[in-house]
């Protein structure tokens, strides 16, 4: 283990190397709608807590969540909600080895941006 | 030295250090959100818009007031673990350890006030 090579070695090529491909584009949309989601979450935690403070807390909370700002945060965390939800589906569904050959995973890519939106504009329509 | 094994060696010295044991816990927390995700919108977003008097009222009610609770913390459970990931990936040496610990305050610490919050109005 000691003798291991650390200093000069190739390196894989990463990101500035490849053309952006549509498979590589949904799985780092994945990691950027998951961690992004938190901006919504602690505004729904925040608008909660008001709930359970204040009549007045409330109106304050209720009044930035409602607002335009509120509407683009909360509009945004949807679609970002839909599609970690079915990205993170077809992980669940890759990791049996299905859908793995690259005319299936690209199918499996554009039915999950796809189903992303019709979600997100079924969910505004039905609240 | 000699007697132990190359497995030996080797075990726990991957990146991840553990790397078995979180795949598993977000595949699980993933299964639980699938069912959760979908609740929680429909009956949050039925209260949202609502008045003072009516979001009380409505989280009153057992089946959103669970449903917000068990979104809330599998949810922020799942996040903690998600943006783990993201920190081991491309943030390095004491900074990686010091922002891994922040994220773990949040997310912790926003799925208490939630559940406190819930726990307030539903009662």
């Amino acid at each position: 283990m000691a003798d291991v090579n650390r200093g000069n070695r190739p390196l894989s090529p990463h990101l500035q190397i490849y053309r952006p491909q549509l498979t590589s584009v949904t799985s780092i949309l994945t990691r950027i709608t998951g961690n992004a989601l938190i901006v919504g979450a602690l505004m729904v935690v925040w608008w909660l807590l008001a709930a359970a403070t204040s009549e007045t807390y409330f109106a304050t909370a209720n009044a930035v969540l409602t607002s335009w700002f509120g509407d683009l945060v909360l509009f945004g965390s949807l679609w970002a909600l839909w599609y970690h939800s079915l990205a993170g589906l077809r992980h669940l569904v890759w990791d049996y080895a299905v859908g793995l050959e690259l005319e299936t995973a690209e199918k499996l890519g554009w039915a999950v941006v796809g189903g992303s939106v019709v979600l997100t504009l079924l969910t505004v329509i039905i609240i | 030295m000699a007697f132990l094994t190359d497995r030996k060696r080797a075990v726990g010295w991957g990146s991840a250090k553990s790397g078995t044991a979180h795949f598993w816990a977000m595949k699980k927390s993933s299964f639980a959100l699938l069912i959760l995700v979908p609740l929680f919108v429909f009956t949050f977003g039925a209260a949202l818009g609502g008045g003072y008097d009516e979001v009380r009222a409505y989280y009153s009610r057992p089946f959103p007031a669970i449903v917000a609770a068990l979104t809330l913390l599998v949810g922020f459970h799942h996040f903690n673990m998600g943006v783990q990931v993201l920190i081991e990936d491309y943030v390095h040496g004491i900074w990686e350890k010091v922002l891994i610990l922040v994220m773990t305050c949040v997310s912790y610490g926003a799925a208490s006030v939630g559940l406190f919050a819930i726990a307030r109005l539903a009662l």
